[in-house]
């Protein structure tokens, strides 16, 4: 099966800052693709291009096989778009939004459904100044889906919502991915491509500088992994010893952390545990550490993802 | 888009813009109510009654006229290029641009809400002129009808101009207001240009909205289209490099 996204060696150009260069993937169909970065790494020039909202200095760009410059008309029938920046009129409400929002589609789907799915039918008279962050987000998401579209982009969707909201999100794009639709969506959440994000190409400074499931980058960072847990006794030095064949051990003051990989046949926290409750010795607050994709990124640009 | 979709979109366009227009109160007050208000203190102060040196005309009848010019200046002016720019810098056109909605499509909704509610406007001042004032109307009914939408659409243009060029919506807004308030009082919109100083009159023929004004009461009064041809001419030119420019200079953001 063709790719929905094919992108081959995207390069653009502002003045004399390169935003994108040498740029290439491909988005296959069904799964949720997350590009990921700091602010300034290409993410929205690339996504903005491959909706045809910017045309690129070189490179080639197939979206459902088709050229989103060329075939702009036909593209944004069938495909959804979340912009980073967009808005809606102050005092057009939200029904009032999908009404006519689907009145540009020649197959456009049930609006009604939409509100119900994404939870606005309570906000169905709310005026667009008037929702939440979260709610806008939601409405854009809806607004997205309008044309039934095989393959939805979604720019920076959860930047400047809480938690809860950002969760609530999540499960609305995986919903989404259900429908056997494709998302792809930017980031600079690490987290979000982690939990949400089926592939995950990690940009800085406008390169792809890695590409794969969030667990395939991860474990080929061979990251350690940390054991953290409190005991009030101390720790006998034949313990010791027996939890430094574990891993490499840090004390602060009760707190005990064991760094360690997960190679071996049993996992480091089970190992650690297995000790401790062996010896019969008291422990509270036990917790892991997993490395994450921040460290992915950490490792691969040697800087931190929030600077 | 198929054209019987491209007709129905502009259709459900003009119709949410048009509510949109009505719940934004001051467009909606200087469009609809402004005038009225105009036109019931100069009904007080002057009454209607036929004067000679005026032809035969009460005060309210070469009002009525000159204010529907006022409405067309107010709404082409302000109401295109407030709408406009702040759809551009708020987003709004980005988000349209991901749809398959043609700008035109956009543009003209714009128009059609823009100039149904100066349409109202003028029905309103017409309304009241006759019940309250019995206001004359000597002219034929499709000939003002032809010289209003020529008035209206050849302002609109100098909105989207100016939505287009400005850089922010607040320079545009402001832009439109400096250039309104003296349009309005040098065209003679507000009160008649026989009642300012020679000089000031020969200032009014560098006004756009002067050529609306003689126009409107020309045919008010029942003049042939004839009489008006410099007028014709001025608006039309407007109306031609107003599509023209309009079109050319449109930018989604």
């Amino acid at each position: 099966m063709d790719p929905i996204v094919q992108v081959e060696g995207l390069r653009k150009v502002y003045g004399a800052t390169v935003a994108v260069d040498e740029v290439s993937f491909e988005v296959k169909e069904g799964e949720i693709f997350g590009m990921v970065g700091p602010n300034g790494a290409g993410k929205t020039t690339t996504i903005e291009c491959l909706e045809g909202l910017r045309s690129p200095d070189q490179g080639t760009i197939r979206i459902l096989g088709l050229d989103p410059q060329r075939d702009g008309k036909i593209l944004r029938e069938r495909t959804g778009m979340q912009l980073q920046q967009s808005n809606l009129p102050d005092r057009i409400k939200v029904w009032e939004a999908l009404d006519l929002y689907a009145s540009f589609y020649s197959k456009a789907t049930d609006w009604k459904e939409l509100l119900i799915r994404l939870g606005l039918d309570e906000k169905r008279n709310t005026p667009f100044s008037k929702l939440s962050g979260g709610q806008k987000q939601r409405l854009f998401i809806a607004l997205a889906l309008l044309p039934d579209p095989q393959l939805v982009f979604l720019d920076e969707l959860t930047t400047g919502l809480d938690p809860q909201a950002r969760h609530a999100i999540w499960d609305l794009v995986r919903d989404v991915r259900a429908k056997g639709k494709t998302v792809l969506l930017t980031t600079h959440f690490m987290e979000e491509a982690e939990r949400l994000c089926d592939r995950v190409a990690i940009l800085n400074q406008g390169r792809i500088v890695a590409l794969d499931t969030p667990a395939a980058l991860i474990n080929g960072l061979e990251a350690e992994e940390r054991v953290i847990f409190t005991m009030d006794e101390g720790l006998s030095p034949d313990l010791e010893k027996a939890l430094a064949r574990a891993g490499r051990l840090e004390f602060q003051g009760e707190r005990v952390t064991v760094h360690g990989k997960d190679a071996r046949k049993v996992s480091l926290v089970s190992e650690v545990v297995s000790l401790l409750a062996g010896q019969g010795i008291p422990f509270r607050d036990l917790r892991t550490e997993q490395p994450n994709l921040e460290d992915v990124f950490l490792c691969l640009t040697g800087r931190k993802m929030r600077e | 888009m198929k054209s019987g979709r491209t007709i129905h979109c502009l259709l459900r366009m003009s119709w949410m813009e048009g509510k949109l227009f009505l719940r934004e109160p001051v467009g909606a007050f200087f469009t609809l109510m402004f005038p009225l208000m105009m036109l019931f203190i100069f009904g007080t102060i002057y009454g209607n009654q036929s004067s000679p040196e005026s032809g035969g005309q009460g005060a309210i009848d070469n009002l009525i006229p000159a204010f529907t010019a006022m409405i067309i200046g107010i709404t082409g002016l302000m109401s295109t290029t407030i709408t406009m720019a702040t759809y551009r810098e708020n987003g709004v056109l980005r988000r349209l641009r991901t749809t398959p909605v043609s700008p035109l499509v956009v543009m003209i909704a714009q128009i059609v809400v823009v100039f149904t509610m100066t349409s109202l406007g003028m029905l309103l001042l017409v309304i009241a002129g006759k019940l309250v004032y019995h206001v004359q109307f000597e002219g034929n009914a499709l000939s003002m009808l032809g010289g209003f939408i020529l008035c209206s659409l050849s302002f609109f243009g100098i909105g989207f101009l100016l939505a287009g060029t400005m850089p922010t919506a607040r320079t545009a807004q402001i832009i439109a207001m400096v250039l309104m308030y003296p349009m309005l009082i040098l065209s003679g919109a507000a009160w008649p240009r026989e009642l300012m100083p020679a000089t000031i009159q020969k200032v009014s023929a560098f006004v756009p909205l002067t050529y609306v004004v003689n126009l409107l009461r020309g045919l008010w009064i029942g003049q042939p289209w004839g009489n008006h041809l410099l007028d014709i001419g001025v608006l039309a030119g407007m109306l031609v490099l107003g599509i023209i420019i309009s079109v050319k200079i449109f930018r989604w953001e």
